[in-house]
C-alpha cells in the first residue's frame, strides 16, 4: 500500500488492485456457481448454488457502487485530528448481526424446547422437525450469535489496542460478510437436510471449503493489524483472538477432512471412520467450547471488564500463565466425551486427567477477571453492565468447575448421554458465553453510535434479572432431569431386573422440560428487551444522550 | 511488569512484541495433546481390529443411512453401548471399535433423548418400524419422537448411489468393482421379495432382502431407513467373538 502521495496534485481515481481482483474473481464465481446449480444432484443443492451466484453478483455491484462512490486515493489510515481513522462499520455490522442472530438462535432454541415437551410441536414438517432444528439452534447460538460476537469485537480491540486501522480494503468486509454467507448456506442446509452428520461441524464440504477461505482472511487481516501496530506490546486479549482464530483453523480442517461425491452433490464423506472419527470429532467439538466458547470470550473478559470497570487487569502475569495453561491443557481434553465407548482407555484417562488439570487454569483466569474488579466494587451495585460481565465470569468458573467433574469416569458414567450435560452446556452458553458478550454489546454500541451510554440502563437491569431467572430455570430443571435419567436407567429391581423401561424415563422428564422452555422463554425475553434498548439507543438524538449525561452521578 | 534482568517474565516478552513467535508459540502448543491422543488411533490393534462377519453396508443400507444422517436421528440416538451392566443388559453387548469401521462420519451420538440403536436390528417386526416412523405415539404413546411421514411417500434417490459407493472406496471402505457395478441389482434385490438375492448375498453376506415398507410397488426413503436400523448391530456373532484376540 503505498502512503506517499504528491500533496498537491490530485491523484486520477484508479481501481485498486483489490477492487480489480475481487470484481473477476466474485463474476467469475458467479459464473461457476449458475453452472453447479443447472447441474446440480439434488434442489437443496441447486438452492445453494444460486445462492453462491447470488451473493457474487451482488458482491460484483457493491464493489462497483462502492469504487464509484468513494473519493480517489488510498483510504486514510489517520484523521485530521491525528487519531487513527478505525474501522469501525465492520463492528457495527457484526454487532447487529449478532443481536438478530442471537434472537434467531434463542428463538429456535425456543422451539426445539417445546418439541421435546410437546411433540406435536414438529408439526410433521421435515424442515423444522427436531433432528434439523437442534443443529439449527446450536449453530445459530454458537457460529451465528458467537462468531458475529467474537469477529466484531475482535476487529474493534485490535484496532483499539494497537492504535491502528484494520489492514485491508475490502477484506475486512470479505471476512463479515462472508461469514455470515456461511451462516446462511449452514442454516438453510440443515433445514432442507443437508448435514455431515458431525455435531456442530454439520456444514458441508462447500460451506465448510468457504468458510476455510473466510478464516483464513480473517487470520490475515487481524495478524496484518496488529503488525501495523503502535504499542510495543501485543494487549493480552489479542493473544486470546489469535489462540481462538489459528486453533480453530487447525481443528476446521482435520475434522471436516471429507471427499465430496461429486462436485454437483451437497453429500461428502468424512475421510475419517469410527473410533479414529470419533476422536477427530470430540478433539474438535471439545476445543470449539475451548477455543471458540472460551479462549475467544476470554478476549471479551480481558478487553471489556477492565475498560468498563476503569481499572487494569489484576495480574499481567497471571494472564501469562492462564494463557499459555489453558490452550495447552485444552486440547487434551476431548476424550472425556468418549467415556466407557470403544476408544482405548489409556485416551479416555488422559483426557479425564487433563480435563481435572484444565480446573486450574480456567479458575486463575476467573480470578483474574473478578479481580479486576479490587477497588470498583461498588460498581456491581451501580452499573448493570458490569454485573452482567461480572455475573458471566462467576457462571465460568462455576461450568469449568461442573465440567472436570463431569469428566470423572464414576461421574460420567451417569451423567454421559443424559441432560444434565444440555444443563452443563447451558450454564456455560448462556450464564458465561451470552453475559459477556451482552456486556460487551452493550459496551460497545454506545461507543460505535457515538453516544454517552445505553438508552435505558434500567432495562439492561430487566434484562439481567428476567435472564437469569431463566437460566436458573434452565439448569436447574436439567440437572434434575439429568441425573433423574441416569438414576432411572441404572436402577435395578429386588430381583435383579432392570427397574424401567426407557420411555418410562421419557415420560420422567415432561415436567422439566416444561420448566427448560420456560427458562428459555424467560432467556428470550431478556434478549428482546437488549434489542429494544440497543434500538433506541442507535436512534436516539444526540440531545438526549447530553441530558443523560447531565443527569449522571459523577464518576 | 519485569523488564529488567533475565526473569522468565521478561523472557516471554519474545512473545508479546512478535506477533509471529506468539503465532509459533500457539501453534506447537495447540499441536500436542492432538498429535499424542489422535496419531496412535491408526496404528493401535485394539482400534483397527478386525472383526468376523464386519462388511460394508449394501447399497439400500447406505442410503438408509444417509436418511438417518440427514434427519439428525444421532440427536437424540446413540450407537455406542457401553460396557456396563445396566446398557448390556438394556441394549445387548457393548459396542465394538470395529463395528463403526465402515462409518463415515461415526454415528455414535452423545445424548440419549431416546434409547441407543446400536443393536437395533431385527428387535422390532418391519411393520413397527413403519408404522413408528409415521407415528411414533401409535406404537408408543408416550414418546417424543418427532414423526416422520414423508419417508413413506418419498421415492428413494438412487440414480448417484455408484458415485457414492465409489467415494467410500476411495476412503478405504472394502467396495469392489462388482459391487459398484452392481449398485442397481442390488437395490432391487434387497428391496423386493421376488428378486434374485444370489448375488446380492455373496457380495454382502447376511444382507436381509425384503420388502421394508410394505409398499412393494415402490421404492421409498422408508424402505432405505428400515434395511439400514434392522441391520444395524447385526453383522458380528458374538457367539464367535473373541474379545482377547485383540489383547497384546
Amino acid at each position: 500500500m503505498s502512503t506517499i502521495q504528491d500533496p498537491i496534485r490530485t491523484p486520477a481515481k484508479a481501481m485498486r488492485f483489490g477492487e480489480a481482483g475481487l470484481l473477476v474473481v466474485f463474476a467469475a464465481f458467479a459464473f461457476f456457481a449458475i453452472i453447479v446449480a443447472a447441474k446440480a444432484y439434488t434442489p437443496a443443492y441447486a438452492f445453494h448454488a444460486y445462492l453462491f451466484a447470488a451473493a457474487s453478483i451482488a458482491a460484483v455491484f457493491a464493489i462497483g457502487n462502492r469504487y464509484m462512490a468513494r473519493p480517489a486515493g488510498p483510504v486514510p489510515q489517520v484523521n485530521a485530528d491525528g487519531k487513527p481513522n478505525y474501522n469501525f462499520d465492520v463492528v457495527k455490522f457484526c454487532t447487529i448481526a449478532a443481536v438478530v442472530w442471537g434472537i434467531a438462535g434463542f428463538l429456535v432454541g425456543v422451539i426445539a424446547a417445546l418439541q421435546l415437551a410437546f411433540p406435536v410441536v414438529n408439526l410433521d414438517l421435515p424442515w423444522i422437525s427436531f433432528g434439523r432444528l437442534r443443529p439449527l439452534h446450536t449453530s445459530a447460538v454458537i457460529f451465528a450469535f458467537g462468531g458475529n460476537v467474537l469477529i466484531g469485537t475482535s476487529f474493534y480491540v485490535v484496532q483499539r489496542t494497537s492504535h491502528a486501522r484494520l489492514v485491508g480494503d475490502l477484506a475486512p468486509w470479505f471476512v463479515v460478510l462472508g461469514y455470515n454467507l456461511f451462516i446462511v448456506i449452514a442454516g438453510t442446509g440443515y433445514l432442507l437436510g443437508i448435514t455431515q452428520g458431525k455435531e456442530y461441524a454439520e456444514p458441508e464440504w462447500y460451506a465448510d471449503l468457504f468458510l476455510t477461505v473466510v478464516w483464513v482472511t480473517y487470520l490475515l487481516v487481524f495478524l496484518g493489524t496488529i503488525l501495523k501496530r503502535k504499542e510495543p506490546h501485543i494487549y493480552v486479549a489479542n493473544w486470546f483472538y489469535l489462540a481462538f482464530i489459528i486453533t480453530i483453523a487447525v481443528l476446521h480442517l482435520g475434522n471436516n477432512a471429507s471427499v465430496p461425491v461429486s462436485v454437483f452433490s451437497p453429500k461428502s464423506y468424512i475421510l475419517w471412520s469410527g473410533v479414529q472419527d470419533a476422536m477427530f470429532q470430540w478433539w474438535y467439538g471439545h476445543n470449539a467450547v475451548g477455543f471458540f466458547l472460551t479462549a475467544g470470550f476470554l478476549a471479551l473478559m480481558y478487553y471489556f471488564i477492565p475498560k468498563r470497570a476503569e481499572r487494569p487487569v489484576y495480574s499481567y502475569r497471571l494472564s501469562i500463565v492462564h494463557f499459555w495453561a489453558l490452550i495447552f491443557i485444552y486440547i487434551w481434553a476431548g476424550p472425556h466425551h468418549l467415556h466407557y465407548t470403544a476408544l482405548p482407555d489409556w485416551a479416555q484417562t488422559l483426557g479425564m486427567t487433563f480435563s481435572i488439570i484444565l480446573w486450574m487454569p480456567s479458575w486463575g483466569g476467573m480470578i483474574n477477571g473478578l479481580m479486576t474488579l479490587s477497588g470498583a466494587w461498588d460498581k456491581l451495585r451501580t452499573d448493570p453492565i458490569i454485573r452482567m460481565m461480572v455475573v458471566a465470569v462467576a457462571f465460568y468458573g462455576m461450568s469449568t468447575f461442573e465440567g472436570p467433574m463431569m469428566s470423572v469416569k464414576a461421574v460420567n458414567s451417569l451423567s454421559h448421554y443424559t441432560e444434565w450435560t444440555i444443563g452443563h452446556v447451558h450454564s456455560g452458553a448462556l450464564g458465561w458465553v451470552a453475559y459477556i458478550s451482552f456486556g460487551a454489546i452493550y459496551c460497545l454500541v454506545p461507543w460505535l453510535w457515538n453516544k454517552r451510554e445505553m438508552y435505558s440502563l434500567k432495562a439492561v437491569s430487566w434484562h439481567f434479572w428476567v435472564s437469569t431467572l431463566g437460566i436458573v430455570l434452565y439448569i436447574s430443571s436439567m440437572w434434575v432431569a439429568g441425573i433423574l435419567q441416569g438414576l432411572m436407567w441404572r436402577a435395578y429391581t429386588q430381583l435383579g431386573f432392570l427397574e424401567y423401561s426407557f420411555i418410562e424415563s421419557v415420560e420422567a422428564m415432561h415436567p422439566l422440560y416444561v420448566i427448560r422452555a420456560l427458562g428459555g422463554i424467560l432467556f428470550l425475553s431478556g434478549a428482546l428487551i437488549m434489542a429494544w434498548n440497543i434500538w433506541k439507543t442507535i436512534t436516539m438524538p444526540e440531545a438526549a444522550a447530553e441530558q443523560s449525561l447531565a443527569l449522571a452521578p459523577a464518576e | 511488569m519485569a523488564t529488567q534482568g533475565t526473569s522468565i517474565w521478561s523472557k516471554h516478552q519474545i512473545f508479546e512484541k512478535h506477533s509471529y513467535w506468539l503465532m509459533l508459540g500457539i501453534l506447537i502448543v495447540i499441536s500436542i495433546g492432538g498429535l499424542v491422543e489422535i496419531a496412535p488411533l491408526f496404528y493401535l490393534k485394539s482400534t483397527i481390529e478386525k472383526v468376523e462377519g464386519m462388511r460394508p453396508y449394501t447399497p439400500l443400507e447406505l442410503a438408509g443411512r444417509n436418511i438417518y444422517v440427514r434427519e439428525g436421528c444421532y440427536n437424540c440416538h446413540s450407537q455406542m453401548i457401553r460396557p456396563l451392566r445396566d446398557e448390556v443388559e438394556r441394549y445387548g453387548h457393548y459396542s465394538l471399535a470395529a463395528e463403526s469401521m465402515y462409518d463415515h462420519p461415526f454415528q455414535w451420538g452423545s445424548k440419549r433423548t431416546g434409547p441407543d440403536l446400536a443393536r437395533v436390528g431385527g428387535k422390532y417386526s418391519d411393520l413397527w418400524q413403519r408404522e413408528h416412523l409415521h407415528n411414533p405415539r401409535a406404537v408408543v404413546p408416550a414418546s417424543i419422537m418427532p414423526s416422520y411421514p414423508w419417508l413413506t411417500q418419498t421415492r428413494l434417490d438412487t440414480k448417484h448411489l455408484a458415485a457414492d459407493l465409489k467415494d467410500l472406496k476411495l476412503l478405504g471402505v472394502p467396495y469392489t468393482d462388482a459391487m459398484i457395478e452392481n449398485v442397481q441389482e442390488d437395490l432391487k434385490a434387497q428391496s423386493t421379495t421376488d428378486g434374485d438375492t444370489s448375488g446380492l448375498d455373496k457380495r454382502y453376506p447376511k444382507a436381509q432382502a425384503r420388502d421394508f415398507d410394505g409398499n412393494p410397488g415402490e421404492l421409498t426413503e422408508a424402505d432405505a431407513l428400515i434395511a439400514y436400523l434392522q441391520m444395524l448391530g447385526t453383522l458380528v456373532d458374538f457367539k464367535l467373538y473373541d474379545n482377547q484376540a485383540n489383547v497384546r
